[in-house]
């Protein structure tokens, strides 16, 4: 590579170079964005329609449990709840956490991180954005249409008789198919293919093993979802007769085949988080990863277990019990992977000078939360506790525990960690906090209560309820609607730091994986120069400059000083 | 884009060499191909099951698939494989006239296939042998119908040719249904029906039963709503083949064990979704075509080419695997 340009734009007096020409104004007009092929932009357009898709599926959320708060009905009778759920779960998971880290935040980062000035295939990126917007389109065409009530797992044969609007619904999700398939495929190729000189695979931060694990479930689970909902389009419409059992199908085949993709689909959502979470303990912990090599093996090996253990769905669907017991075992060997991300980062907390930032006071959250969703999933995969346990609310609790306390909670640490490098600006860390305590404490009293209702016996999805159950309902409503208020003061304050927010130092936590090596908003094409990749966690690399209020690259110095 | 003297035209900017962009696009091709393996592995998967608990219905089913029109398919989309691959070869020695004259054959190879295929569809149309509920062979004329048996029945001279067949010859009386093709398709009949009878744990199957005792009536009665009941030792066949299908037919839902629109459920599945990646494919050809022809590509660049050809090589193998799978069981 060679060099050329190292100022951006004019010059005028007084504003810095980067903040007259950087990525957010390097052109202008809706036109520039919305044919843009700059993988920053892109990542920026997911996190928009994203956080609107959040946004969607949190105010059905809120209305589910509104409902519950007495028995029978409350605000709506039971058709329209069913839609509620449904589309809670269908937004939540194809619009949200599917996409949410990787094609969002991995949007803007992973170019960044490796050193490159885009990914592989920028357009392919485009088009899948395009893709997931389509897709998006058809799940809000089916609730204009009056909505769909099979949940978001449309299983047969409920799912080929309902007279709700099953195909637009599915056929929108065989688009976010793709649009995921095209992501994951064009981060493997950049992964491979753009590391910079001196980024071993070893030396990659772990963010990157994550989403290249992530990558691989995408590429190689989705397809198989793709297929499984066309054919249930051409059964619904057509009639084929595989998953009907009227014209002889199997309707247990259908949960083999949406298994097949969805179990593997929760380590989509799982595995990029806990990469946000790799990037974040280390540096508010000032002190080096432990067991990098453990982190980034188990990033595989938990991608590699992801696509034994389907049948964990389908204990109590008339499994063989030499199926079940198979299942169950290979169900508990994915917690090993897991447990070992944990001890690392435990370890790497350990002794470290922490400080108590906003992405990190989120990290603690996931730690906390995702343990608990972790172990929980071992009583589900226990085969006689969870003939007890099957579709009660303890289901609903622990999958909740691991995708919002999990994926979402760690998608907030990675939204705050890189926020400044996103828009230049810094929020207000009191507000931050502020907000973290309140999800983390509303989202506690919504599902840990859950897991008392389930255990006692409270099926999941139903709409009226016994009285016994009434207090824990209500507990459980009341904390929904804390988390909703963290929702909105986390709202309310990101919005004021885009607007008036503090300007943000270059490398405000101290950072030293490559993206913060560009100016405080990178510039169209990243780097000048691509940079020569070091220790992705040695804080050595930096030191605290109280000048600009970040951290400075001791190299960068020294040369300076050279030069100067 | 920011100013590198050798960075030529068609290499993206945020790539530093041609040949990590080739490696790029030929890495990001394979993983597609990946994908759209994992996609019809799917339906590979659908077929293996079904065809394992019901094999009775593949070989029953099978023969009403064209063996001829199939095995021209095949040699179409591997004489086109052949074309594509020298396509590449050209391209990369920047032999552009080469490359426009063998991607246009290829083009038509593709049209070629297509064309057979309509003629197959229109035929299983016309017959009623389609998917679930559109599965009526019994409303349509089966003169046609039957020379379709009859071709595969004189190609496989299949499994059960038992003494039904000679008295099968008279199931021509059976009228409406089998007038011309009666005897071959009589002759291929009780392969379904000792297949049926094999297995009837499907669910109370009594075809094989009926098909060998003449003096069970009961079918024949509601069949004859249909056609005139043959008479004498005629029926016998008739009743060898008719209760096949008439335990499709939607009156008697509770004889439904064949299921043999199964076969033809999952048969246009896969060569539909084949289909549409013939089409594909064909639009990406076309699309290499015009750029050739555009003068975009030269011997240090050709990689679109390539990966075309790539991704047409996946649409014929996919084919070679559903030609033996679909039109060859037994
Ligand atoms: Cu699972």
């Amino acid at each position: 590579m060679s060099a050329n340009h190292t100022t951006y734009g004019g010059g005028t007096p007084g504003a810095p170079a980067w903040e007259q020409d950087n990525y957010l104004n390097h052109t202008h007009g809706l036109k520039s964005w919305l044919t843009t092929l700059d993988h920053k932009r892109i990542g920026l357009m997911y996190l928009i329609c994203i956080l609107a898709s959040f946004l969607l599926g949190g105010l059905f959320a809120l209305l589910v449990r509104t409902e519950h708060l007495t028995p029978g009905r409350t605000i709506v009778d039971a058709d329209l709840y069913n839609q509620y759920f449904t589309l809670h779960g269908a937004v939540m998971i194809f619009l949200f956490i599917i996409p949410g880290i990787p094609a969002a935040l991995g949007n803007f980062v992973l170019p960044l991180m490796l050193g490159a000035k885009d990914v592989a295939f920028p357009r392919l990126n485009l088009t899948s954005w395009y893709l997931w917007v389509i897709g998006a389109i058809f799940s809000v065409v089916t609730i204009a249409l009056g909505g769909v009530d099979t949940g978001w797992t449309f299983y047969t044969p409920y799912s080929t008789t309902t007279a709700t609007h099953v195909i637009p619904v599915t056929l929108g999700v065989f688009i976010l198919g793709f649009s995921s398939i095209f992501t994951g495929l064009n981060f493997i190729v950049t992964i491979h293919k753009l590391r910079p000189k001196g980024m071993t695979w070893f030396k990659m931060p772990l963010f990157l093993w994550a989403v290249y694990a992530t990558a691989l479930i995408q590429v190689l689970a989705t397809p198989v979802l793709g297929i499984t909902l066309l054919l249930l389009i051409a059964e619904r419409a057509m009639g084929i007769g595989i998953f009907d059992p009227a014209l002889g199908g199997d309707p247990v085949l259908f949960q083999h085949f949406f298994w097949f993709y969805s179990h593997p689909a929760v380590y989509i959502m799982i595995l990029p988080a806990m990469g946000v979470i790799s990037e974040v303990i280390a540096p508010f912990s000032r002190k080096t990863i432990f067991g990098y090599k453990f982190i980034a093996y188990s990033s595989i090996a938990i991608a590699a277990f992801g696509f034994l253990v389907w049948g964990h769905h389908m204990f109590t669907s008339g499994q063989s019990a030499l199926g079940n017991m198979l299942f169950s075992a290979l169900t508990f060997s994915v917690s090993i992977p897991s447990a070992i991300k944990v001890f690392n980062w435990l370890s790497t907390m350990y002794k470290g000078s922490i400080s108590l930032k906003t992405p990190m006071l989120y990290a603690l959250a996931f730690m906390f939360l995702f343990g608990i969703g972790g172990l929980t999933g071992l009583f589900l995969g226990a085969l006689a506790v969870d003939v007890h346990l099957h579709d009660t609310y303890f289901v609903v609790a622990h999958f909740h525990y691991v995708m919002f306390g999990g994926t979402v909670i760690a998608f907030l640490a990675g939204l705050h960690y890189w926020w400044p490098k996103m828009f230049g600006r810094m929020y207000s860390e009191k507000w931050g906090a502020v907000a973290c305590a309140l999800i983390f404490i509303g989202f506690n009293v919504t599902f840990f209560t859950q897991f008392v209702l389930g255990s006692q016996g409270m099926p999941r999805r139903y709409y009226n309820y016994l009285p016994m159950y009434t207090s824990y309902h209500q507990i459980s409503t009341v904390g929904s609607y804390i988390m909703g208020l963290g929702f909105v003061i986390c709202a309310i304050y990101l919005a004021h730091s885009l607007l008036a927010g503090k300007k943000a130092a270059a490398n405000p936590w101290g950072s030293v994986t490559l993206e913060w090596r560009t100016p405080p908003i990178p510039p169209h094409d990243n780097f000048d120069k691509t940079p020569l990749a070091g220790d992705p966690y040695d804080y050595s690399q930096v030191r605290w400059d109280a000048k600009t209020g970040g951290y400075v690259w001791v190299d960068e110095q020294s040369s300076a000083a050279v030069a100067g | 884009m920011s100013g590198h003297s050798s960075h030529p035209d068609y290499l993206g900017h945020h790539y530093d060499t041609p040949e990590q962009q080739f490696d790029s696009g030929s890495l990001g091709m394979w993983l597609f191909l990946a994908t759209e393996v994992l996609l019809f592995a799917g339906l590979f998967c659908a077929y293996a099951i079904y065809r394992s608990h019901h094999p009775e219905i593949f070989l029953y089913a099978h023969q009403y698939l064209d063996k001829n029109m199939g095995a021209l398919n095949t040699a179409v989309l591997i004489f086109s494989s052949f074309t594509m691959a020298m396509a590449v070869r050209m391209a990369q020695l920047g032999k552009n006239n080469h490359v426009v004259t063998l991607l246009t054959i290829t083009l038509l190879c593709g049209f070629g296939f297509l064309g057979v295929k309509k003629v197959e569809y229109e035929a299983k149309w016309k017959h009623g042998l389609l998917w679930g509920k559109k599965f009526h062979p019994e409303e349509h004329s089966a003169g046609a119908h039957g020379t379709e048996a009859l071709h595969d029945a004189g190609v496989t001279t299949a499994a059960g040719v038992t003494t039904a067949a000679g008295v099968a010859t008279a199931a021509g009386g059976a009228g409406a249904s089998h007038d011309t093709g009666a005897s071959h398709d009589a002759a291929a009949m009780p392969a379904g029906a000792t297949d049926h009878g094999a297995a009837p744990a499907t669910g109370g199957s009594t075809a094989a039963p009926v098909g060998i005792n003449p003096a069970n009536a009961d079918p024949m009665a509601v069949r004859s709503n249909i056609a005139p009941p043959p008479a004498g030792p005629a029926g016998l066949a008739e009743n060898a083949f008719e209760p096949k299908q008439k335990v499709n037919s939607h009156a008697t839902p509770k004889e439904r064990p064949s299921n043999v629109h199964i076969f033809f459920g999952i048969y246009f599945l896969m060569t539909g979704l084949h289909g549409v990646h013939v089409i594909a494919g064909m639009s990406a050809i076309a699309w290499v075509l015009w750029r050739t022809m555009k003068g975009h590509f030269s011997a240090q660049y050709s990689t679109p080419v390539h990966l075309v050809g790539l991704y047409w090589h996946l649409v014929d193998l996919v084919w070679i695997y559903l030609f033996p799978l679909l039109y060859l069981v037994g």
